[in-house]
């Protein structure tokens, strides 16, 4: 093992690779302090540049993108109530109300510093659950393979979607995706019509660089709305009261971090609704819960701190399973297989020090934040004027050429518009994108396994149940699906009146 | 709304029926199922938008269609995609990716004065970092007898 960690050690401190997580870091916090930039784009439009990266500076390029993306959403959110990414968007107007109180200081400070501390946290919690977990999942078999990736599908489809119907119908959508081509068990070309560029699939790195990137370009291109005005003067010294701000709410850090790395792990389920559920917990909990909404920073400690822990949450289920726990992480998988680091938990046992690797990135990543995150609320007045009339354009093409380069095929191009302006239409008639992205992402693999435990089992659906922890993973499946049923008719006997209240 | 999610979902799955193969067992099977789950769904979406049809407009716009800018705006978007796509080769990247810029800047208002020069540049920037630093061979088209 220590040998390993060294060579961990070795890699991770190699001068290229400081050097590009360096770059990542000042590309995140810009990529994040621009309201319309989310992190997954930020993600996306890495990917063609990590392509010609070894395996470790490119999951750090991600890893650190990523982490300073989250953290520096806080910052629009704060200064113009604009949050940067969908994640700052639960306590966008506390800050906001904070900032008018005059105190933008102590919402950016306790953004950035609880941020930092919830990102640890997780990292923590997916240095002991991933080697663990992995070494549980040796003795899984194409049974238990089955319904795990059924159990991520369902809570990608119940649990973080509010609309259980438009989410199963999505993520039907994204299974018929990931059938297209020779990738199936029988090596029959399905869905090509013939096209030989159908035949490998639709490339799943330029479909997301549509889904995430193209989307948001041609949101921005029919927004309407007025452009928003800053408050602020000038920022002081942000660490200013942080210490007492962790003495006072040292409980809701502690849950803030903890319930934002569960929801990350969760599969569909990222950093913002890890920000949402844990604001709202904090609010539920609150001595104070009056003083919500109105500028109190309480909330901003907690939920800032959850989503910074989901975004490592969210790698725990990608590296031991290859499920992904958030858009992020889906994207981190396609990197992963380009690269030969397959996930799964073979990867903790032939090439562990890959694992420490990625483990050093994260540590290394949330503690960087700090001080590059002064940095970047000390320019954030600039960057907040870079016109992005000027920079969607630019990314549009950057996105055309990256997506180019990763086959150097124009059929890859075509993907990604389609799927972008898909991705849009869905998304702006409240189809949820998580569980499409998911079935593109885990087709494959719950077709595999679905086929070879059929064969095994003799076609018997029995053997899907025999092995003790497939079965324990079976009811925890079924129980997901009918627990909503259960619940909407429970909810049906309560009388109408009561039932709008809720 | 309900609605104008109803119309996306019908034209989507109008295209999902006909695809499912009828071939043997083994690879049919998964589509199979997948398409019965899509027909299911999208059988009680119809349902429900059947309900609520009385209540709700047959199609409800965002505000940006009223707009002929923003229209033109997001047909730019994704028309220039396309033009890329049809161009590149023969009119090379350079060229290209300027006329892409040029028509996405004047649209979404960027003064006139930076226009083309921002243009440019970027194109330029883009192509040394994808053509030079990351070997990715972008074509040249028209410019192939200036390569440098």
């Amino acid at each position: 093992m220590w040998g390993a960690l060294g060579q961990a050690f070795a890699m991770v401190f190699e001068p290229y690779t400081i050097f590009v997580m360096i770059g990542a870091s000042l590309f995140g916090l810009f990529v994040g302090a621009v309201p319309g930039l989310t992190a997954t784009m930020a993600t996306a439009l890495l990917v063609p540049v990590t392509f010609f990266m070894a395996p470790i500076p490119a999951i750090a390029a991600i890893v650190t993108a990523t982490a300073m993306a989250i953290f520096s959403g806080d910052i629009p959110g704060c200064l113009l109530r604009i949050p940067g990414t969908p994640a700052s968007a639960a306590y966008t107007d506390e800050a906001y109300a904070l900032t008018k109180k005059g105190q933008a200081e102590l919402a950016l400070g306790a953004g950035l510093v609880f941020s930092a501390v919830g990102g640890l946290f997780g990292t923590a919690v997916l240095i002991v659950a991933a080697p663990a977990l992995a070494d549980f999942a040796l003795k899984f078999s194409s049974f238990e393979y089955f319904w795990l990736v059924l159990l991520g599908l369902t809570c990608a489809v119940f649990i973080t979607s509010d609309r259980p119907l438009k989410g199963l119908i999505m993520l039907f959508l994204g299974l018929l995706v990931a059938c297209v081509g020779l990738g199936n068990p029988a090596g029959f070309p399905r869905f090509t019509f013939g096209n030989t560029e159908l035949l490998g699939g639709i490339g799943m790195i330029s479909m997301m660089i549509g889904m995430f990137a193209i989307s948001e370009i041609i949101r921005f291109a029919v927004d309407t709305s007025p452009p928003a005005v800053m408050v602020v003067e000038k920022v002081g010294n942000i660490f200013a009261g942080q210490w007492g701000l962790a003495k006072k709410y040292p409980i809701q850090i502690l849950r803030g971090s903890a319930l934002g790395t569960l929801v990350g792990a969760l599969p569909g389920a990222g950093a913002d609704i890890a920000a949402w559920m844990s604001y709202a917990m904090s609010k539920k909990f609150s001595k104070e819960p009056e003083k919500f909404g109105t500028g109190h920073i309480e909330g901003i400690v907690e939920s800032g701190s959850a989503n910074n822990s989901a975004l490592a949450g969210a790698w725990i289920p990608a590296l031991v399973f290859g499920i992904p726990g958030d858009s992020i992480t889906a994207i981190v998988i396609g990197v992963l297989y380009m690269k030969n680091m397959n996930p799964g938990p073979t990867l903790f046992t032939t090439n562990p020090q890959n694992i420490y690797a990625v483990f050093l990135l994260f540590i290394i990543a949330n503690i960087i934040m700090i001080p590059l995150g002064v940095l970047c609320i000390k320019a954030a007045k600039r960057i907040l004027k870079v016109p992005r009339n000027i920079l969607m354009p630019v990314i549009l093409l950057f996105c055309a050429v990256g997506t180019f380069a990763i086959n150097n095929a124009l059929f890859d191009i075509g993907v990604m518009l389609a799927a972008g302006v898909i991705a849009y239409v869905l998304e702006e008639n409240d189809f949820p994108i998580a569980p499409a992205i998911l079935g593109v992402v885990l087709g494959g693999m719950l077709e595999e396994n679905f086929i070879s435990s059929m064969i095994k089992s003799d076609s018997n659906l029995l053997g899907f149940v025999n092995r003790p922890i497939a079965a324990v993973l079976a009811v925890l499946t079924l129980l997901v699906w009918f627990t909503p049923v259960v619940m909407t008719m429970l909810h049906k006997k309560v009388p109408l009146e009561e039932y709008i209240h809720h | 709304m309900v609605l104008a999610a109803l119309s996306a979902a019908i034209l989507i799955h109008i295209q999902a029926f006909p695809k499912t193969p009828g071939q043997n067992v083994g690879p049919a099977l998964f589509p199979g199922i997948i398409a019965a789950g899509i027909g299911i769904g999208a059988l009680i979406l119809i349902a429900r938008g059947w309900a609520a049809r009385v209540r709700v407009p047959w199609l409800t716009l965002a505000p940006w269609t009223r707009s002929p800018r923003h229209v033109l705006a997001c047909l730019l978007v994704i028309g220039s995609v396309v033009f890329y796509i049809l161009v590149a080769d023969s009119l090379g990247f350079l060229l290209t990716a300027t006329i892409m810029l040029v028509a996405l800047f004047a649209v979404l208002q960027v003064p006139l004065r930076w226009n083309l020069p921002v243009a440019v540049i970027v194109s330029f920037c883009i192509h040394f970092a994808f053509y030079k630093m990351l070997k990715v061979p972008l074509p040249w088209g028209v410019l192939k007898d200036h390569i440098w």
